[in-house]
């Protein structure tokens, strides 16, 4: 039956070719663990990919009851937290992944620096790489104020404090961020909630589109 | 080697290990998420309460509204919300209270709200029409009567419930 439904597309717009493309690549021995257990390694990208894509669905379902304003998004979080079934589950889901996916990243450009699979023709990718840190760190930096509790407060103020810190362009720089020269509050709140759901992700899956596609097209890095 | 026919080759057993696995994982990953996400439409509903509404001493032979207060619970929201009933006394004297609520596309209908109607409810959207029993005048955008409203006499006190089905048969008046 999904062959005939399969075929039958397949017949008419050859998407065939489309998903080899993605799908059918060498994988060298050198990065295969069951030729090399040391190759277990090479996996830590690939982690993060999937790190990524949990938190992007977690994320997706909690904004289902989440809300992004001073008076009901504590309540908000406690309502899914205690009300909803699997809430814990899920929010459980989105805030260990946040912490995982900076572990895994972490450990992947270790991997590749001690391999020094950097090396040309692969530094554009690894400045790329840098910058999905980047990204990765400034999602983790926003989401934090989201629940809106004692500690996300605080350490928002910190943040702020730190990019008040920045010369000539530091003031400007915090209440950018903050929304308000002086009170953390209702407009900060608004505007980490778009840049953590909207703005950040954007940026990431263009870079992780460029990293990819820049792997594929180099290849793997040589053995060691 | 052995030259039975085989049943599964290699290529064949990779492609459903890997099917299966990925299928696993997929799936728990995803079905927290998606529990989490129907849970609105699996919660048992909540209504049932009584809300004490006016002394019976007030209701008439003529409809008249009356609105009721009452703490709404709205997720992580609560709040106090107001709810109208239209209420009166038949002539057998029991009471009817029926739901303002009009059943073409859901306005708020008034007794005697057209001066050229004067006993029946009328929808000021669409000009729906309803008799006093609150069954739906034919040829009226509405397609059902007016919900009745569950009551109660407590100590003199008349007590509403969750608006349900109106009762009244077609033909009626």
């Amino acid at each position: 039956m999904l062959q005939k439904v399969y075929d039958w597309i397949d017949d008419r717009v050859d998407i065939t070719p489309l998903w080899r493309d993605i799908a059918d690549h060498e994988v060298p021995e050198h990065v295969n663990p069951a030729h090399h257990f040391s190759a277990f390694v090479y996996c830590f990208g690939g982690l993060t990919f999937f790190v990524t894509v949990i938190q992007i669905l977690s994320g997706m379902f909690l904004m289902m009851y989440y809300v992004p304003d001073i008076e009901n998004a504590w309540r908000s979080v406690y309502y899914l937290q205690t009300q909803v079934a699997h809430g814990q589950i899920v929010r459980g889901m989105h805030h260990w992944g946040a912490s995982v996916v900076i572990v895994m990243l972490f450990l992947h450009t270790l991997r590749v620096f001690f391999q020094g699979a950097y090396k040309k023709p692969r530094e554009l990718n690894w400045m790329v790489g840098v910058l999905l840190f980047f990204v990765m760190l400034a999602l983790g930096l926003t989401g934090y104020l989201l629940p809106w509790d004692n500690k996300a407060y605080f350490a928002t103020v910190v943040t702020l404090e730190i990019a008040e810190g920045v010369p000539f362009i530091g003031e400007m720089a915090k209440t950018l961020l903050n929304g308000d020269p002086s009170i953390v509050g209702a407009q900060t709140l608004a505007r980490f909630f778009a840049i953590h759901v909207f703005f950040l992700p954007a940026a990431l899956f263009v870079l992780m589109a460029i990293h990819f596609i820049m792997i594929r097209k180099q290849g793997i890095s040589g053995p060691l | 080697m052995s030259d039975k026919k085989q049943q599964v080759s290699r290529r064949q057993f990779l492609n459903y290990s890997l099917t299966g696995v990925g299928g696993f994982m997929a799936a728990s990953v995803l079905a927290p998420m998606i529990r989490f996400a129907v849970d609105p439409v699996l919660q048992a509903s909540t209504d049932g309460d009584m809300q004490p509404v006016v002394d019976v001493s007030e209701i008439t032979e003529e409809p008249q509204r009356f609105d009721w207060t009452f703490e709404q619970v709205d997720g992580w929201y609560t709040s106090n919300a107001t709810h109208s009933a239209w209420v009166y006394k038949d002539e057998n004297g029991d009471i009817v209270a029926l739901s303002p609520t009009c059943k073409h596309l859901g306005c708020a209908v008034n007794w005697a709200g057209n001066p050229d109607y004067p006993d029946q409810f009328f929808c000021p959207c669409h000009d729906g029409r309803y008799y006093k029993n609150g069954l739906n005048v034919p040829n009226t955008p509405p397609s059902a009567a007016l919900d009745l409203y569950e009551f109660e006499v407590r100590e003199g006190t008349l007590y509403l419930g969750s608006p349900v089905e109106n009762p009244v048969e077609k033909g009626g008046a």
